[in-house]
């Protein structure tokens, strides 16, 4: 796909459900301009934008969360510790890893337990399934018909089916993996407190090999047809927060770092980081506790942190599809989706191509009392979880901060910027780029509400 | 679509909004002509079965027979369990899969 493809269609249709209308003129000159996105569309879970502008300048923006408070917090709280997996994994469907993982790994912590070896290898191996699924079904199906100026994925076959096929089966290729290791495509059930409920046989686990060499390919081929895109001219000097673990790209385990200094154990997050909550959003959102701003979490900010760490045909290919070293353009996010796609699926061969069966399916578990910290890297961003438990295990305390909830602020940052350098596109243009912005984020609503409709008003 | 690969007949059951009285079952031939959009009720990914059965079509995915049921539904918010009307519709849908089935599946 090149970018005089994306360019010829880059001009926008008019978005479903949405209206756009203009106010008449008031007295002084100024008049009102009204678009409203009914639902944002393609993206997990029911949002909506509110964008005010006064002669000229924007006076507000508000990325609004209107899907209901899901109170996962308050459902765990009395369950057992062992439950939290399995009960925090509902917060999503395409992430659930990110949560059971980040339960798992706080327990633990709470519980004095360490997972190693094999079990820690089949952990990072079915993450990498999830990142692999996650990042393919948002950079192919829901964010590449924005720079197409397509409204669905469903022409982008009409138009390259190749690609589409390719999309899919590598889409597969990560259900597949969770599916292997984790019992089940979606919401696994062979994840647990310590390990495993059961040991994933070699031969399946090998068998994983042939495909993941054909995935590693396809990424790169699909990361290059995405680099002709016409990428929207925006910058910001973002925070950028993440994992960072000596030896390897973090996914599972690591300290908190940002590129402004912070080094910080995970059980430190919530004396660094805080939710809001604002009036307009049933989702809490994320700031820095010191200097109340925002800041970014998900592949940019991973990408900027921890590059070096990438393997060299990871790297190699971010080159060679246009990546600089730091990014600082959202619009790129798709492109480093893709990066850290063929990185996924080189890690997860590597780890399969060594498997051999632990002789246990997980560290022996002990009830007690404690509190607990874990954080991993969720393919949005990193996710934190936090509990206290009573001496029978119980859970009497649960704290959950997904990174969409984390990313909104910035969201709203990023809007503010791309409204004010565009303001001389017209409505329907505007509200697509508006869309096409949050779609940077591959924003799961879903989660952020665990516990577009976009409005610019021209005054 | 990796489900129904290599198979001859499939049957979709879906709930439906199109506009129709509650409980109304629409009997629809994806084998014939493409599937109205916006007929089934979306999630915010604006990927539902109109569109699966679509993309399978253009990717030559799809089985020779394709046959879908969709009930319309009353209330798509949040709850459990079946408004009344819904309920009649989803059993007359069992009843004409069933005798459609029987017409497709040679005895044995």
């Amino acid at each position: 796909m090149t970018s005089r493809t994306a360019k010829a269609k880059s001009a926008p249709k008019k978005p479903t459900k949405n209206t756009a209308k203009k106010a008449p003129a008031k007295k002084g000159g100024s008049h009102t301009t009204t678009i409203k996105v009914d639902a944002l569309a393609r993206v997990e879970g029911e949002g909506a934008l509110t964008v005010r502008v006064k002669d000229g300048a924007i006076k507000e923006v508000k990325f609004r969360i209107f899907e209901p408070p899901r109170f996962f917090e308050a459902l765990l709280k009395g369950r057992s510790f062992s439950e939290a997996p399995d009960i925090t994994a509902r917060i999503c469907g395409i992430c659930p890893i990110a949560y059971m993982m980040g339960a798992s790994q706080a327990m633990e912590d709470a519980l004095g337990l360490e997972v190693t070896g094999t079990l820690r290898d089949l952990r990072r191996l079915v993450y990498c399934g999830e990142w692999i699924e996650s990042h393919v079904l948002h950079a192919a199906m829901l964010h590449a018909p924005d720079f197409l100026g397509l409204d669905d994925a469903l022409l982008i076959a009409k138009k390259n089916p190749e690609l589409v096929e390719k999309a899919l089966r590598l889409k597969k290729l990560g259900n597949t993996i969770l599916e292997t290791v984790g019992g089940r495509a979606v919401h696994p059930v062979n994840l647990k407190v310590g390990g495993f409920y059961g040991i994933p046989k070699r031969d399946a686990v090998r068998g994983l090999a042939a495909e993941l060499k054909w995935g590693i390919t396809a990424s790169a081929e699909i990361a290059k047809a995405f680099a002709g895109f016409d990428f929207p001219d925006f910058n910001y000097d973002y925070t950028c927060v993440s994992l960072r673990h000596p030896d390897e790209y973090a996914i599972c385990e690591g300290n908190i770092v940002s590129n402004r200094g912070l080094d910080i154990p995970v059980k430190d997050f919530l004396h660094h980081f805080e939710e809001e909550h604002v009036a307009h959003s049933n989702a809490l959102q994320g700031r820095t506790k010191k200097t109340r701003q925002p800041y970014l979490t998900g592949p940019i900010a991973r990408y900027n942190n921890n590059f070096d760490q990438l393997s060299p045909l990871a790297k190699e290919t971010a080159r060679a599809i246009g990546l600089p070293r730091i990014v600082t353009n959202p619009f790129q996010s798709i492109l480093v989706r893709m990066a850290e796609t063929l990185y996924a699926c080189e890690e997860s061969l590597r780890i399969v191509e060594n498997y051999e069966e632990p002789t246990a399916a997980s560290v022996v578990v002990t009830p007690k009392k404690g509190e607990g910290h874990g954080c991993t890297e969720a393919p949005r961003g990193i996710c934190y979880h936090t509990y206290r438990l009573d001496n029978q295990g119980l859970i009497e305390k649960a704290v959950i901060v997904p990174p969409t909830a984390q990313n909104q602020k910035q969201i709203e940052k990023d809007l503010w910027g791309v409204v004010e350098k565009n303001m001389h596109l017209g409505q329907e243009a505007l509200t697509w780029r508006c869309e096409q912005t949050i779609r940077n984020y591959d924003p799961c609503i879903s989660c952020a509400t665990h516990f577009l409709k976009l409005t610019i008003e021209r005054e | 679509m990796d489900l129904f690969a290599g198979i001859d007949c499939l049957v979709l059951v879906d709930a439906a909004k199109s506009g129709a009285k509650a409980g109304t079952v629409h009997r629809l031939d994806a084998s014939q002509s493409p599937l109205p959009k916006g007929f089934f009720h979306y999630s915010t990914h604006l990927f539902g079965p109109a569109e699966a059965v679509e993309m399978a079509r253009m990717l030559n995915r799809l089985p020779p027979m394709v046959r879908i049921f969709a009930v319309e539904g009353k209330d798509f918010a949040h709850g459990e369990g079946l408004s009344p009307s819904v309920k009649r519709g989803a059993k007359i849908v069992e009843k004409e899969i069933r005798d459609l089935f029987a017409e497709i599946i040679p005895p044995r």
